[in-house]
């Protein structure tokens, strides 16, 4: 894994890569210029060799740290203040609101990635990789229907899973759970129409994020040992210095 | 005067039995060749992934097994073991034993359906009564594990919702079964889950040789799909084939072996691989993985059996306690009352985990901001990416070998529209 990252960051250091590694992944952003370049050496150079694009979605970050319900301070409010979607952000996001995440597999190294670039504008653009690995057709059209995302170079950017004549993209954050219109039968016109949604959306569960939020058990421990051992080297420091004052007083 | 006859378009779907669920296909056709083919998909979409936003992770876990649901455990498992991934969880050696056996009996679940889909389809009528009476057998173990026969919800992040039972349900005489009718239904039913499962893998290798002696020989079956819709490994590659398409095709790759999770590591268990990737090798691949399946059960059984312990980890910030505990505790009555009415936070960071799924690799990319939902979630169905490569596969074929390449790819749209 390491050794990856440190290959991919020597091999193309002028491509304006970020590499990191968090939970055992590999994760590289880059700018969406240097996307097919990189693709293309990721798939056919001997020391990456990724045969299979495994999956690719988008993301729209636009309420990434956003939160409906203030957990820092005691309130006066009560639940109503769960449906409250106006409150500030906890982090900012400075990044492009649409980004496309590729996850690449090679099944001679065994060794995965994980690809990410931001896609600019409205509508946002992409580059397709549809012509390094063909799987990447039917996700590209996936993202676009769902995210709006457009892919230049890919041949029939249909949308893929929602209804014919849909209007929207709906897995991007403001468009409601609930959706904008609704089918019903009418019995004096005889078919099926269209109408705007006559429910309200809801709010159960409020979405809060708690910084004294959950560490593993074995994380605990280590954070717990690692204040120890600071504790103790603290605590050694104060007793050398006060050992030395006192010598130096004596 | 002479008349040119020209393409014209059929629509095979979406309602048409061989087409698996809510596939329609337009295919444009020159006499009894298909030309082109589209797949068009959605007409199960549920949404899914933005679902999941809408709620505390723990609550989606159901949602995992409606989407491919003749699998329904492999699909939670990756979902919680994304979650775990996120939070640095482990859950105790027993619960992975469980889940393990779980996942294999859910690959034989699967493998009956599809078996039996794919024989009837192409015109045998009897394996697909056989191969749900197998079925009905595993679907009471998931009945008396979790309580439901399908959509189980057994798993849970940090282990599984609770111990294996100790006895079996039984049948009980009626109207229509008779004392001594039920009393041999019940024979293989009087010890524990464990016991009803040993007999059933002691039983069900005979079983796979009946199915096998059906078709395997068959000269109908053979003719249906031996050379029918080969794949090349490079096209597999480049078709982002997984699972049993994959291995057809001769790449020796399962995740179970290469990234093992859970204890398959310390499990015995082979990787069948095809040769000439056509739906005959597929077929071939997928029966000799139920017997490695039933390796796996028999293996897992024997440990279960002498190794009692807890079967869900104990850290009550994400597990709810026991009820008996928080009728004592009131610090277990908190936690019962935060886990259920707000879930647990989720460290910041995104995390993919990945099962050999009976279809193929099963992933769930989880992104979260910190907070009780998912920020995105996406699920990686197997089932899309081998759908996409039908138009590859069917081309140049006749109309009937559609449906033989539709049972070969083994569909569910559960997993594919999502």
């Amino acid at each position: 894994m390491n050794k990856l990252a440190e290959l991919i960051e020597t091999r193309f250091p002028d491509l304006g890569l970020t590499v990191s590694i968090a939970r055992g992944e590999l994760t590289v952003e880059l700018p969406r210029e240097h996307l097919l370049t990189l693709c293309a050496h990721l798939r056919d150079d001997d020391e990456f060799r990724f045969e299979i694009l495994i999956d690719l979605c988008g993301v729209d970050y636009s309420q990434y740290g956003k939160v409906e319900w203030e957990t820092t301070q005691a309130t006066t409010d009560g639940f109503s203040r769960g449906v409250d979607k106006n409150t500030a952000p906890e982090a900012d996001w400075d990044k492009p609101r649409f980004a496309v995440v590729y996850h690449l597999l090679s099944v001679v190294h065994n060794q995965r990635i994980r690809l990410r670039t931001f896609a600019e504008g409205e509508p946002p653009l992409m580059t397709s990789v549809m012509s390094i690995w063909n799987v990447a057709d039917w996700y590209e059209r996936e993202a676009f229907d769902m995210f709006g995302i457009l892919f230049e170079g890919h041949p029939d950017l249909r949308r893929i899973l929602t209804d014919y004549g849909f209007i929207g993209h709906p897995f991007r954050k403001d468009f409601p759970v609930s959706g904008h219109v609704e089918v019903l039968f009418d019995e004096e016109q005889k078919r099926v129409v269209y109408q705007p949604v006559s429910i309200e959306p809801r709010t159960l569960v409020p979405r809060v994020i708690r910084h004294d939020q959950y560490q593993s058990q074995q994380q605990a421990a280590q954070h717990a040992s690692q204040a120890l051992s600071q504790g103790n080297k603290a605590r050694d420091a104060a007793d050398a210095q006060s050992s030395g004052q006192s010598e130096g007083g004596a | 005067m002479t008349t040119e006859f020209h393409n014209y378009t059929l629509n095979f779907g979406p309602q048409h039995p061989a087409a698996h669920g809510v596939l329609r296909l337009v295919l444009e056709m020159d006499g009894e060749v298909i030309q082109k083919a589209d797949p068009h998909i959605g007409l199960l979409h549920r949404a899914t992934e933005k679902l999941v936003e809408t709620k505390p992770f723990n609550q989606s876990i159901g949602y995992m097994d409606r989407l491919d649901y003749v699998s329904m455990m492999c699909n939670e498992h990756a979902y919680v073991m994304a979650i775990e991934k996120l939070l640095g969880f482990e859950p105790p050696l027993r619960a992975q034993y469980i889940r393990v056996m779980f996942d294999e009996m859910t690959r034989i679940l699967n493998h009956l359906l599809w078996l039996g889909a794919h024989a009837l389809d192409i015109g045998a009528m009897t394996v697909f009564l056989y191969a749900f009476r197998e079925r009905e057998d595993l679907m009471d173990c998931y009945e008396a594990v979790s309580g439901a026969r399908m959509h189980a919800t057994y798993y849970r992040p940090g282990g599984v919702y609770r111990d294996l039972p100790d006895s079996m349900p039984q049948y009980k005489p009626s109207k229509w079964h008779k004392a001594k009718e039920v009393a041999r239904l019940n024979e293989n039913r009087q010890g524990s889950l464990l016991d009803f499962i040993a007999d059933f893998a002691d039983r069900f290798p005979g079983c796979v040789d009946t199915y096998e002696t059906l078709l395997t020989d068959n000269r109908i079956w053979k003719q249906r799909t031996v050379g029918i819709g080969v794949v090349s490994p490079e096209r597999a590659f480049q078709l982002g084939f997984t699972g049993p398409m994959l291995r057809g095709s001769g790449i020796e790759w399962d995740l179970r072996k290469k990234q093992p999770y859970e204890v398959y590591d310390r499990l015995d268990f082979d990787i069948p691989i095809g040769r000439h990737g056509d739906c005959y090798d597929r077929y071939l691949v997928r029966v000799a993985e139920m017997r490695q399946s039933n390796r796996i059960i028999k293996q897992c059984v024997k440990w279960l059996r002498n190794n009692p312990g807890p079967v869900v980890n104990n850290d009550h910030k994400i597990v709810p306690p026991k009820r008996a505990e928080m009728k004592q505790s009131m610090e277990a009555l908190i936690h019962h009352f935060k886990l259920f009415t707000e879930g647990y936070c989720v460290p910041e960071g995104e995390a993919y985990a990945a099962v050999e799924h009976p279809k193929g690799e099963f992933g769930i990319y989880l992104v979260s901001d910190g907070a009780n939902k998912p920020y995105r979630m996406k699920i990686r169905a197997p089932g899309f990416a081998h759908l996409a490569a039908m138009e590859e596969m069917v081309k140049g074929h006749m109309l009937a070998d559609v449906v033989a390449m539709m049972g070969t790819l083994d569909l569910v749209f559960g997993e594919i529209d999502r």
